[in-house]
């Protein structure tokens, strides 16, 4: 592998507090080094600014309903240029919902190199693997839902940690999971008779359970089995007026809970998109951001990360496994819905939707977002997401990052809102000065994700040893005052290297990479009351035998990256 | 199907009209004997046999293949899917033509000019 | 001494039974008997070991015979028409792995091909449909677990899924389902009293291609609006009734096949079926599922889908990809005359198309990469056999639900058989070689 010199850039590193300073960063065998003598490349960064390749924790980027996001919306693929075949380029197209190749050439665009498949349907796990086998460039890993699993369901009813933790390992390994992840718990179940939980309180129909008692089991089941992230979780009551009570409700039950893990994460609870679960009011016509209320509870409670979901004023495809919130938004919209549930697992819901400018509650979704990470005072532990492709398209993270940095861009963007007033009087973002730091989005997109996902000894750093994931941005922090820049620098990085090899040389895909997927693998005491629930349930209820559910790792997965644990008491 | 379309059975199958007995006697056909089902769009040669699930008045039924393909509106009204249904036929007596294998319809039909 | 294999995957329909058991002889070479799967399922496994099997290419000579020929001459044939067209048709894609697809993809890529699979005579308008109105869906599962009102429209699964009933509609018992057949009201709609008619609690003889107005007439019945005394043939007394029972039910489904998609109206028939659906949901649950034909037809829409954003007719020709039913849809491309070169792999054009885009594919060179001799080897320039997915070799396919599952090799191909994708991979070399694309 080719040995390369980084020179002179402006580097920024969280990891070790490097805050802009002109330094070279050397590569050599696909890992970050102390220094290099005779580099087979060397590449001049002077004037740019150098940063550790972007993790993204959360986005729908691979599986059965991204898949149903693309094929049933022909029109998203009009929204922008299809990009032709060219060189070692394969065709790229979708706007909103990106094919695999484009995916991975806008998230290379952007320095990003690992990103996070934030739902994957256990019973669809081989078409994710599927679709990330075929994703180039990034490192990718993919989280099953457990939220609404019938086993985990039961299990936890009854207070059966260790049949609990002996399932949740053996289906990490038949889907080649990373994590646990759970979407409105108990809610998506009982949406398969067309209901809901809104509160986490509410009882699950039939299991008699409530999300309350999922919520803490999960998390007590993530810190048993020692994994390297930790629950991450996607609320109850998501996108209703009023819902930031059943937020801090859900926050709350992380209190008492000790992350258990030797991958150097410290909380318990991740709780993803933040943004559409910190709103106030009864209705929608006294909608109002709740967004401090909800960032003073994170902030002040270290063992909860969360990453915002920031709404980017687009037309987008919205899909969760969340399945009665897709109902619900289609009764406000009624655009096109589609919707898959999941035998004895979970579901899924997928609606377009327009975020409108002139629609002032789309205008408050997208203060809150900006509000609340400008509230955080920890970015280490608060993410930069949209929740692609929920809340806008991920290739809206350089615009973002321009909104984040500077007040000017905000207002700019609130003087064009046809209810500009209304908007400003329904969130605190308008009174807001600050204005983040490079530094501190690198923490929103690199140190923090990394280190939240039990990744921060390999990626989001440039320590020495460190996987050589590198992103040089033309961008000159010294000299540049447009805001402007911002936005098209971090979409336009100039050289990208991931694990070593170059990606981007002077912004052209040179390489479709090599890139790995990561899943964990953790024993755990051999469990025969577990193992026959399992037998007996394909048997008599699933449609798939048992010996066909196994993802195969070697057809399905490229470069399959394995985090061995031993959970075994 | 599965034993093989260049087969016998392949034929037998496929290159039938299953038609109710009042429409057999109306048509002034018999059943289990060849007729000729001609569309606006070409025509094929056929068993006739009685209706295995019917009665169905007014409605022809060939099993998709070669034999119903001869006929159907190859018109797809710009949604990519020829219109395989309800085309109109009219069928008449041919006891002494021959039910063509599906290799040999679909061979004949392509050298026609 | 024979040996039993389990868990095998049958590679005939949509309904991908995955319980398979399958007795091969000692050596691993002869299928001697096949368990659990249908008549048509059987017959495909036994029929993998027919005597009169073609094991090698063939060319089609002057005088309409064939010539055997090696793989490696056959790719080079193959990649040298698909390089010579303006617009090479490349179509089929159902019954073959998504891992051969993928290859055949990635040819279309450099050749500017037209991607089009078997969708496109079959459920191609439920795909318009779903773009048109979405699709309130679930696995198959849920529907054994929870159905308690099926509604079968114009298909007819006791033919073309036969184990569909058993496994997950009418008879299969599930979690809340316990009772079987017992637990479930069943409706069928057909123009015949099919033989799936008859395991019903209700019949609706429906007009033939009347299915629009009688679901816009249970739109209008579930609102509780006035119908006239017939609609399509039904009284209004029997609409109102089923209604009821739908609205009755905690868990609705609708599966429906070529009945609907290829009557005239077509997709919109099915806007209107999804449309039935979604209202259902203000009363109760309800769900629709396509009774998809080949077993990996949902496959191919699902790779065409990830890797270029459409499910099927998605033409390359202009170096992007481009998706307009009607233009860029196999039948019409070859009916307008513009398509000058073919490739088929794993599906049947000769027998499925009509004669008149049948008679283009015979006049242009035609590669077909099949197993077995059909209609479409016949009318092709060349035919190569390949061993047969599912049976000789394994390979991720999505069943009807979407639900993916990698099928088994049983046993081993005749020897010195290629599989599809090994044959596409020559192709793509030679493709990579003739337009100087390096590896």
């Amino acid at each position: 592998m080719t040995s390369i010199l980084i020179k002179n850039g402006f580097v920024i590193d969280p990891v070790q507090g490097i805050r802009g300073d002109k330094m070279d960063i050397a590569i050599n065998d696909g890992k970050i080094v102390k220094n290099l003598s005779n580099p087979d490349k060397t590449i001049d960064a002077s004037g740019m600014v150098v940063m550790a390749g972007g993790v993204d924790i959360h986005s729908h980027v691979a599986g059965a309903k991204v898949n149903v996001g693309r094929t049933f919306r022909p029109e998203d693929k009009l929204q922008s240029t299809y990009a032709p075949y060219h060189g070692i380029r394969h065709m790229a197209g979708g706007t909103s919902v990106p094919t695999v190749f484009k995916t991975a050439y806008m998230y290379a665009d952007m320095g990003y190199t690992t990103v996070i498949e934030a739902a994957m349907p256990p019973l669809y796990a081989r078409h994710t693997h599927e679709e990330m086998r075929d994703t180039p460039i990034i490192d990718e890993a993919a989280l099953p839902m457990f939220g609404n699993n019938w086993f985990v369901l039961d299990y936890l009813k009854r207070g059966e940690m260790d049949n609990a933790a002996a399932y949740i390992a053996w289906l990490l390994r038949s889907t080649k999971g990373y994590g646990i992840k759970c979407v409105n718990p108990g809610g998506t179940e009982a949406w398969a008779w067309g209901l809901n939980c809104l509160s986490i309180d509410d009882p699950v129909p039939y299991f008699d359970i409530t999300p309350r008692q999922i919520v803490s089991g999960l998390m007590e089941v993530n810190e048993y089995l020692h994994l390297p992230h930790s629950l991450h979780l996607h609320s109850n009551n998501l996108g209703n007026p009023g819902n930031y009570t059943t937020t801090l409700d859900t926050l709350k039950l992380s209190e008492g809970i000790k992350p258990n893990n030797n991958f150097g994460r410290e909380q318990v609870l991740h709780h993803t998109h933040i943004q559409f679960h910190s709103y106030g009011g009864t209705t929608w016509a006294d909608f109002e951001s709740k967004g401090k209320e909800v960032m003073d509870y994170i902030n002040s409670h270290p063992a909860v990360t969360c990453d915002i979901g920031f709404v980017t004023l687009d037309e987008t495809t919205t899909m969760t496994g969340d399945g009665p919130f897709e109902y619900h938004l289609n009764k406000l919209n009624h655009l096109k819905w589609a919707n898959t549930d999941v035998e004895l697992e979970c579901g899924s819901g997928i609606v377009p939707y327009v975020y409108s400018k002139d629609v002032y509650v789309c205008g408050v979704q997208w203060s809150i977002g900006l509000e609340m990470a400008l509230l955080a005072k920890d970015h280490m532990r608060c993410y930069l997401t949209t929740d692609h492709p929920n809340a806008g398209p991920f290739w809206r993270y350089p615009r973002i990052m321009k909104w984040l940095m500077s007040e000017k861009a905000r207002n700019d963007v609130l003087a064009t809102m046809k209810n500009e007033d209304k908007v400003r009087d329904r969130s605190t973002l308008g009174s807001i000065d600050r204005e983040l730091t490079l530094y501190e989005i690198a923490q929103m997109t690199r140190a923090g994700p990394a280190k939240a996902l039990g990744l921060g000894s390999s990626v989001g750093g440039l320590v020495p040893g460190m996987q050589a994931d590198i992103a040089v941005y033309p961008y000159n922090p010294e000299t540049e005052s447009d805001p402007e820049k911002i936005e098209w620098a971090f979409s336009h990085a100039k050289y990208l290297i991931k694990s070593g090899e170059v990606i981007l040389n002077d912004g052209e895909v040179v390489s479709n990479g090599n890139k790995k997927t990561y899943w964990v693998d953790v024993k755990t005491t051999p469990n025969r009351q577990v193992e026959r629930d399992i037998d007996q349930t394909f048997v008599k209820y699933y449609t798939v035998n048992k010996n066909n559910y196994e993802v195969n790792e070697h057809e399905f997965m490229k470069n399959p990256c394995v985090v061995q644990i031993d959970a075994i008491q | 199907m599965e034993s093989g379309k260049e087969k016998e059975d392949y034929m037998k199958s496929c290159g039938i009209i299953e038609l109710d007995q009042a429409d057999i006697d109306k048509l002034g056909i018999l059943k289990n004997t060849n007729v000729c089902v001609s569309s606006k769009f070409n025509r094929v040669v056929v068993k006739a046999i009685l209706a295995t699930q019917g009665p169905h008045p007014g409605l022809g039924w060939i099993p998709m293949g070669p034999w119903a393909n001869m006929l159907v509106d190859n018109n797809t009204y710009s949604t990519g899917t020829p219109t395989f249904k309800g085309t109109p036929v009219t069928v008449e007596p041919a006891e002494d033509e021959k039910v063509l294998s599906s290799i040999d319809l679909v061979l004949k039909a392509c050298m026609e000019e | 001494m024979s040996k039993r294999l389990t868990d095998i995957i049958c590679p005939f329909c949509g309904t991908l039974c995955d319980d398979i058991e399958v007795e091969v002889s000692d050596d691993g070479k002869q299928i001697l008997e096949v368990y659990n799967s249908c008549a048509i399922g059987s017959e495909k496994f036994l029929h993998a070991q027919s005597p009169d099997r073609i094991t090698r290419p063939r060319m089609k000579q002057e005088d309409g015979s064939w010539k055997e020929t090696t793989y490696e001459e056959a790719a080079k044939y193959t990649a040298k028409i698909l390089c010579d067209a303006k617009k090479p048709l490349m179509y089929g894609w159902s019954s073959t792995s998504c891992e051969a697809q993928s290859t055949g993809h990635m040819i279309a890529e450099q050749v500017g091909g037209v991607l089009d699979n078997t969708a496109t005579v079959c459920h191609g308008s439920t795909l318009i449909a779903m773009q048109d109105v979405g699709i309130p869906s679930c696995t198959l599962g849920e529907v054994k677990n929870r159905a308690d009102r099926i509604i079968f429209w114009g298909c007819n699964p006791a033919h073309a899924h036969p184990r569909h009933m058993s496994r997950y509609s009418i008879y299969s018992r599930g979690y809340f389902t316990g009772k079987g057949s017992k637990s479930r009201k069943i409706i069928v709609v057909d123009p015949r009293p099919t033989d799936s008619a008859s395991l019903a609690d209700e019949y609706i003889q429906v007009e033939q291609g009347r299915d629009y107005e009688l679901l816009s007439a249970l739109r209008a019945a579930l609102r509780g609006a006035q119908l006239p005394d017939k609609v399509s043939g039904v009284t209004k007394e029997k609409i109102y009734e089923i209604v009821d029972i739908l609205k009755g039910g905690r868990f609705v489904v609708i599966f429906f096949g070529m009945g609907v998609t290829h009557s005239l109206g077509k997709n919109h028939n099915i806007d209107m079926a999804i449309a039935l659906t979604a209202d259902l949901n203000n009363y109760t649950k309800a769900s629709i599922i396509a009774m998809r034909g080949h077993y990996n037809v949902t496959g191919s829409g699902q790779v065409l889908g990830w890797q270029f954003g459409f499910p099927f007719c998605v033409d390359l020709s202009r170096g992007f990809a481009r998706y307009n039913p009607g233009e860029t849809s196999s039948n019409d491309l070859l009916m307008r005359g513009e398509v000058d070169g073919c490739l088929v792999v794993g599906s049947d054009p000769g027998s499925h198309f009509p004669i008149a885009s049948v008679k283009k594919i015979h006049d242009i060179p035609t590669v077909c990469i099949d197993p077995h001799t059909t209609p479409t080897t016949a009318v092709s320039t060349c035919h190569v056999p390949v061993a047969i997915v599912g049976i000789e070799v394994g390979g991720s396919c999505y069943r009807m639900d979407n639900v993916p599952i990698e099928s088994r090799k049983v046993v081993d191909p005749p020897a010195g058989m290629l599989t599809d994708a090994e044959f596409l991979g020559l192709v793509l070399k030679e493709v990579n070689h003739i337009k100087g694309v390096a590896e």
